[in-house]
């Protein structure tokens, strides 16, 4: 009895999760404008998507600016987490806890105040992108240096102290042992600088240039008014970023070892 | 003439010089046209204009409701997700969590266009349910994560503190509420942290539902429409000050990596 009303319940969640996402994903495949309406297969709104330029900028531009990003904050964090790590004790909580305001909070006040200080005081252009990418950096590099962390945490300090007795120079003990034990944490740390890039909208909205637009900012412009033709488009766009994150999901998870490491 | 060498701890200074320009000053700078005024005169006009406009004090206190209904009914449906799944005897465990935060990885915006179009069948005029609609599009939105903490606190209780209570004459209720539950709330306010406050400032979900209310991440966004600087700069203070409300309350209880946890997971 119990076991029946656990299992009801979690039905439930998973319906609630991803109920509309997959009813959206089913109605992209017709040519209905409506859920609800009943139309026949078509694969007219992935024709939309894919050969509009409007909608092909727009996703190209939310990529490369995701990849862009999190390079410079993968690198940014990374660096700060070795350094941190190695530092006195009242730098490292310093660092860590400066580190921990744009983790903390509110998207919308981190957006807003970046465009302040660079837009509003500085006076720089938001059509350099500078204040974009700078926006999306202070966002994500947090995520990165949170990553690394606890693989500094994990390593075993002797491992560089021998390399270093052996006559390898800081550098190289540092290439050579310390980065191979950190890069599962740089690794995820940039996996979820991307993710988190690509959901941004609070950074983007307020710092990006007018006439540039990532997908989340699209697609809310999207919503208040686009032509039908746009916005059954999107739902394919839906579908397809679905399919991505479950093969993604998958796949990183069928490999062997990183099972243990995911929970 | 001193060289400069290598040395670990200074790999830090780009990120350093970064974390300064891009976190702190722009603090500073909040905080300054938060008190002046369009001129640039020192001014108390936005602080006293804030609370004492009965516009704003409510729209503080809308939010603060919607926040806190939100937070109660993410935790009404992820506690018992949490638990059922930390408990249960299936094999791949991870693999099952990863189904229920897997949406989290899906671009928000899509997301809640999803749930519009559902809503927009079930209610036929979503604008006639704002207060529902805002807590469901919340809800839908931050679920994951805050079964992903909860998840994590459960799955690695120790089962022998279990074992222990009921050989000292616990039944499962007892044992659940001496022992689980205690023991879970690292878990639960981390996720309460990821919740509670996108849910007062995440106003793009409400826009998107035709929603007409506002609240304090709404009044960021107006300000920033009319070049208010001033006055947007108050609301993001405030904020803070929320924030860090929380975070010093919360400071002990926390668990301490989790906020990192999405990204293990990948």
């Amino acid at each position: 009895m119990i076991s029946k009303m656990k299992g009801v319940f979690i039905a439930l969640v998973l319906i609630f999760l991803y109920g509309p996402i997959l009813i959206l994903t089913a109605y992209s495949f017709t040519s209905a404008t409506n859920i609800g309406a009943i139309q026949g297969f078509s694969m007219h709104n992935y024709v939309t998507l894919f050969t509009t330029p409007e909608l092909r900028d727009m996703i190209i531009g939310t990529v490369i600016l995701a990849l862009g990003a999190s390079a410079i904050a993968t690198v940014l964090g990374t660096l700060g987490a070795i350094g941190a790590f190695y530092s006195k004790k009242r730098t490292n909580i310093l660092i860590s806890t400066v580190n921990q305001i744009p983790v903390i909070n509110a998207d919308v006040v981190t957006g807003f105040s970046i465009c302040i200080l660079l837009v509003v005081v500085l006076g720089i252009d938001k059509d350099t992108f500078v204040p974009l990418v700078a926006g999306q950096v202070t966002l994500l590099a947090p995520f990165v240096y949170l990553s690394v962390i606890p693989k500094l945490k994990q390593m075993d300090p002797s491992i560089y102290e021998a390399a270093l007795d052996l006559g390898a120079t800081p550098r190289t003990a540092l290439w050579k042992i310390v980065f191979p034990q950190i890069a599962s944490g740089v690794f995820s740390g940039f996996s979820l600088a991307v993710t988190l890039s690509l959901d941004d909208y609070f950074i983007a909205t307020y710092t990006k240039p007018a006439t540039f637009d990532t997908i989340s900012t699209y697609v809310v412009n999207a919503t208040k008014g686009a032509q039908t033709e746009i916005k059954t488009a999107l739902w394919a766009l839906s579908a397809v970023i679905f399919l991505i994150v479950v093969l993604i999901v998958v796949t990183a998870n069928i490999r062997p070892g990183r099972r243990k490491e995911a929970v | 003439m001193r060289t400069f060498r290598f040395s670990r701890k200074n790999l830090s200074i780009p990120y350093v010089i970064f974390l300064a320009v891009f976190v702190v000053i722009p603090l500073f700078v909040l905080v300054y046209y938060a008190f002046t005024d369009r001129d640039g005169h020192v001014s108390l006009r936005n602080f006293i204009g804030f609370f004492t406009d009965p516009n704003t004090l409510g729209t503080l206190f809308y939010s603060i409701v919607i926040a806190l209904t939100t937070t109660l009914v993410c935790l009404a449906i992820a506690y018992p997700t949490a638990y059922i799944l930390a408990k249960s005897r299936v094999k791949r465990k991870s693999a099952m969590l990863l189904v229920f935060i897997l949406p989290m990885w899906i671009n928000f915006s899509l997301r809640i266009t999803a749930l519009k179009e559902i809503l927009t069948v079930l209610e036929e005029n979503i604008a006639y349910y704002p207060f529902l609609n805002a807590v469901i599009g919340m809800t839908y939105d931050f679920l994951p994560f805050m079964i992903l903490p909860i998840y994590t606190t459960i799955s690695r209780l120790d089962p022998s503190l279990i074992e222990a209570a009921k050989d000292l004459g616990a039944n499962d209720v007892d044992a659940f509420f001496k022992i689980t539950l205690p023991l879970s709330v690292p878990g639960i306010v981390s996720g309460v942290a990821m919740v509670f406050l996108p849910a007062m400032t995440n106003y793009v979900v409400l826009d998107m539902l035709y929603n007409s209310t506002y609240i304090m991440g709404s009044l960021i966004g107006s300000y920033f429409a009319a070049y208010n600087w001033n006055g947007g700069s108050l609301i993001a203070l405030i904020l803070l000050l929320l924030i860090c409300v929380f975070t010093y309350l919360t400071r002990n209880l926390e668990d301490e990596d989790q906020r990192a946890g999405g990204g293990a997971l990948l």
